[in-house]
């Protein structure tokens, strides 16, 4: 592989990302699926990092899962995006941050249409009035957060308490980064990195002391989908993706995996275990899995945040085997406290895949 | 454990793993059979084709996908009429190559 | 004295000023490199007989003799006269010239365009032209020593609106097959797959190429577009594809994948259309006044066109037009007077 020419594509993909002052709107389904990234994000910009993050309680879904789903129209999908960009608007913003993907995937493509038909802005601009009296401004800049977390990753590394390197033998730990796919499939000029390359995530790692893994189904879609999971008759085709990426990383031996979508590191954790129980294979050392993380879990972890804190206990496969190898503490009779140290239940434990 | 779903088993051809060793033989036999095109003049004229399937581009096109039952299944159904070698434009010999197939699998399976 | 300005130092412009030489005219040959040949020059041996490429060079070279030859030079200005243009070089030197013959020929597309094939970011990705220097004797780490499966993937940048080119280069079918066959003929063990979209083989002795590439070479056509290329672990190159007359996904491991870059059009030809007043084609080509009976004038008067300037060509079909230029500036300068 040469990075010189990787290198060369970056530089045709570079996205201006304002260094401040953001209006965030979170995902619908991350707070459940990893509770603890979006409050590092913000903590990490506003508190670490000193900028200015502001969110609001009458932000509701953007209605990509409806609109991915088939279940709603685009013009209504569009309709709930104005009311958004109506909210930023109102409250001072310019700059647009989506904790989600499919959200980043939704604005843009909302965006893109409107500047190709005006006369469909002006219409939404009605529905909207109509529906609720508000107006707005497109924004500036729309980014996504893992936009945000790559320009101030180098920020975040010279303040970290870790690096990405095995304490034992030096070497810097193998992490594969997965993209989501409405990240800059559609857009790759919206992307950093573009859509074949993209180093939003590979710039994370490089800068955290990680050596980043292109394996031959980098690019390939977790297997997702919308419908593909949600039906269950369809969820066959959705795990054979997901095992087709492990078959393919599995020689790489990755200590642990990045994403930067709501979905894919659910389906990259949860689906182990049931690749586990179904084909009795596990991809990680003795029996573990691979800890698929979001990259402000790992921020947070090289920030030295508790991984508790984090709500790594969340995840399917046990972060430990991850954690040792950085060397970052955690006591393991914490693991199932919850906030205010408020007993979660401790989970039983699967029959194949080890976890902790 | 029942899911109530399982892996779907995939269809892509993996060319690495694909056994060629009976098309090779069969174009030992006959090198003709390299060049044909995948125009199937064969097909749209075969006798049986319509009815159960058979199709001699299929059978040339299996032979190098590794898709040897798909193969043995359709030749099962060709009535040997030599419409196809009529049609093809390569002047393939397909009534000899058929043959030459049956007698292939016939040593394949040990009983000449 | 009165010049003859032909514009590229490839064969279309070399072939054009023998002729005009020979017609008893005064070619003035302007280069933009330190040699000439152009494409050409760059190239092993040619389809359909594999015939030497420097052989037709030194040909064409063999009948320049006492034409003036500027290498090195580009056209910085052309100003119109009242008969013809001043052609100004950016090597300082001016030439009045009653008639241009444009040869500024093509680019071959950047591979690199085509993220999704790796070309300067997987370890065995080259191009058809890399492989004809490496045929030509230029070492090239990409090339393995003892290639076990290569691969040719057809239409790159061709055929490709979003890759800014809907046309088809043409060339690339035939020399696909030149190439898979010279390869194999050097790695008779090593298997080779041509991934196509249509196979177009138009010229003469083309399709017997073909069939000796299927029957005496063994070599897999697939028809079917590469969508991506990855490395593997090993530092191969897995290719992905459908073979669409299956209609099942199909994917290979190789040790070397050449990419047919295709042709496109120079992009100089904007300045000299912009500079002569002459429109160019949607395609980005020079447009000739009649694609059937007249493709090499243009619409302006005392300016014409050879070669693939005006798009994707054959050498033999270069070099016809080149001839069919040079006898349209000696009819057009004898109706002059």
């Amino acid at each position: 592989m040469i990075y010189q020419g990787k290198q060369k594509i970056w530089s045709d993909y570079q996205k201006e990302i304002p260094d401040n002052h953001w209006f965030y709107v979170r995902s619908c389904i991350r707070q459940s699926f990893f509770p603890g990234s979006e409050k590092y994000f913000l903590k990490i910009c506003r508190d670490m990092l000193g900028r200015d993050i502001y969110e609001t309680e009458h932000h509701t879904t953007c209605g990509g899962i409806a609109y991915h789903c088939d279940t709603i129209p685009q013009e209504t999908a569009m309709t709930i995006v104005a009311r958004q960009f109506a909210l930023m608007t109102e409250a001072g913003y310019e700059n647009l941050v989506t904790s989600c993907i499919t959200s980043f995937g939704n604005y843009t493509e909302i965006l893109e249409t409107w500047r190709e038909f005006p006369e469909l802005e002006a219409r939404i601009r009605e529905n909207l009035w109509k529906a609720c009296k508000r107006e707005f401004k497109t924004p500036k800049y729309v980014a996504h957060a893992s936009d945000l977390v790559y320009k101030l990753r180098n920020e975040i590394a010279a303040r970290a308490k870790y690096r990405l390197v095995n304490k034992e033998t030096g070497e810097p730990l193998r992490i594969v980064e997965h993209i989501g796919c409405h990240y800059s499939k559609m857009f790759p000029h919206k992307g950093v990195g573009g859509a074949e390359y993209p180093c939003v995530l590979s710039g994370m790692v490089d800068a955290w002391g990680g050596e980043v893994i292109d394996y031959p189904e980098r690019r390939h879609c977790c297997g997702f989908g919308f419908r593909q999971y949600l039906v269950k008759a369809n969820r066959g085709y959705s795990v054979s993706n997901t095992h087709k990426k492990f078959e393919s990383m599995e020689p790489y031996h990755p200590d642990a995996i990045i994403t930067n979508c709501p979905g894919c590191p659910f389906f990259l954790d949860r689906w182990q275990y049931v690749i586990a129980e179904m084909e009795g294979k596990t991809y990680g050392k003795d029996g573990h899995g691979i800890p698929a993380l979001t990259y402000e879990e790992l921020a947070g972890l090289v920030l030295g945040v508790d991984p508790w804190d984090l709500g790594l206990q969340i995840h399917q496969v046990g972060p430990e085997p991850l954690l040792d190898k950085i060397g970052i503490a955690y006591d393991p009779a914490h693991k199932y406290d919850g906030l205010d140290e408020k007993a979660l239940k401790k989970p039983g434990l699967p029959n194949v895949l080890k976890c902790c | 454990m029942d899911f109530g779903f399982r892996l779907s088993p995939s269809s892509t051809v993996d060319l690495d793993k694909v056994d060629l060793s009976l098309y090779d033989r069969l174009a030992e036999l006959d090198p003709g059979v390299r060049t044909c095109i995948g125009c199937g003049s064969c097909s749209a004229t075969c006798t049986a084709s319509a009815y159960s399937g058979m199709s001699v581009r299929k059978v040339l096109l299996g032979l190098q996908r590794g898709r040897m039952q798909e193969v043995e299944k359709m030749l099962s159904n060709c009535m040997l009429c030599g419409k196809c070698t009529m049609v093809c434009p390569r002047g393939i010999n397909t009534r000899r190559l058929i043959l030459n197939v049956c007698r292939l699998y016939a040593n394949e399976e040990g009983d000449v | 004295m009165d010049y003859i300005a032909v514009v590229g130092g490839g064969i279309a412009g070399m072939e054009a000023a023998a002729q005009l030489k020979a017609l008893g005219l005064e070619p003035v040959l302007i280069e933009r490199s330190e040699a000439l040949g152009g494409h050409v020059a760059s190239w092993h041996c040619l389809f359909p007989d594999l015939t030497p490429a420097d052989k037709l060079i030194k040909d064409l070279e063999s009948r320049l003799e006492g034409v003036d030859i500027q290498l090195g030079a580009e056209v910085s200005t052309l100003n119109p006269l009242r008969k013809g243009y001043s052609v100004v070089l950016s090597n300082g030197k001016v030439y009045p010239c009653r008639a241009i013959v444009l040869a500024t020929g093509f680019t071959l597309f950047p591979a690199q365009r085509k993220e999704e094939y790796g070309y300067g970011i997987y370890d065995h990705v080259i191009t058809n032209r890399d492989l004809e220097g490496w045929f030509g004797g230029n070492g090239d780490s990409r090339v393995p020593e003892s290639p076990k499966a290569v691969g040719f993937v057809h239409c790159v940048g061709s055929r490709d609106i979003k890759a800014g080119n809907a046309q088809c280069s043409k060339v690339c079918c035939i020399t696909a097959i030149k190439q898979a066959i010279e390869m194999k003929e050097r790695f008779p063990g090593a298997e080779i797959y041509c991934f196509y979209m249509d196979l177009r083989l138009f010229g003469k002795k083309y399709e017997d190429f073909y069939i000796r590439a299927q029957r005496d070479c063994g070599i897999h056509f697939i028809r079917g577009r590469v969508s991506e290329v990855a490395e593997t672990i090993d530092g191969r190159v897995q290719v992905k594809a459908e073979d669409t007359l299956s209609g099942k996904p199909i994917k290979v491991r190789l040790d070397l994948l050449v990419l047919m870059a295709g042709i496109v059009c120079n992009p100089d030809s904007e300045q000299f259309s912009k500079a002569v007043s002459m429109p160019l084609d949607d395609d980005g080509f020079f447009r000739s006044r009649n694609n059937i009976g007249d493709i090499t004038r243009s619409d302006r008067p005392g300016v014409f066109l050879a070669g693939a300037c005006t798009g994707a060509k054959t050498v033999p079909e270069t070099l016809a037009e080149a001839r069919s230029a040079a006898l349209n500036v000696y009819q057009y300068l004898k109706g002059q007077k």
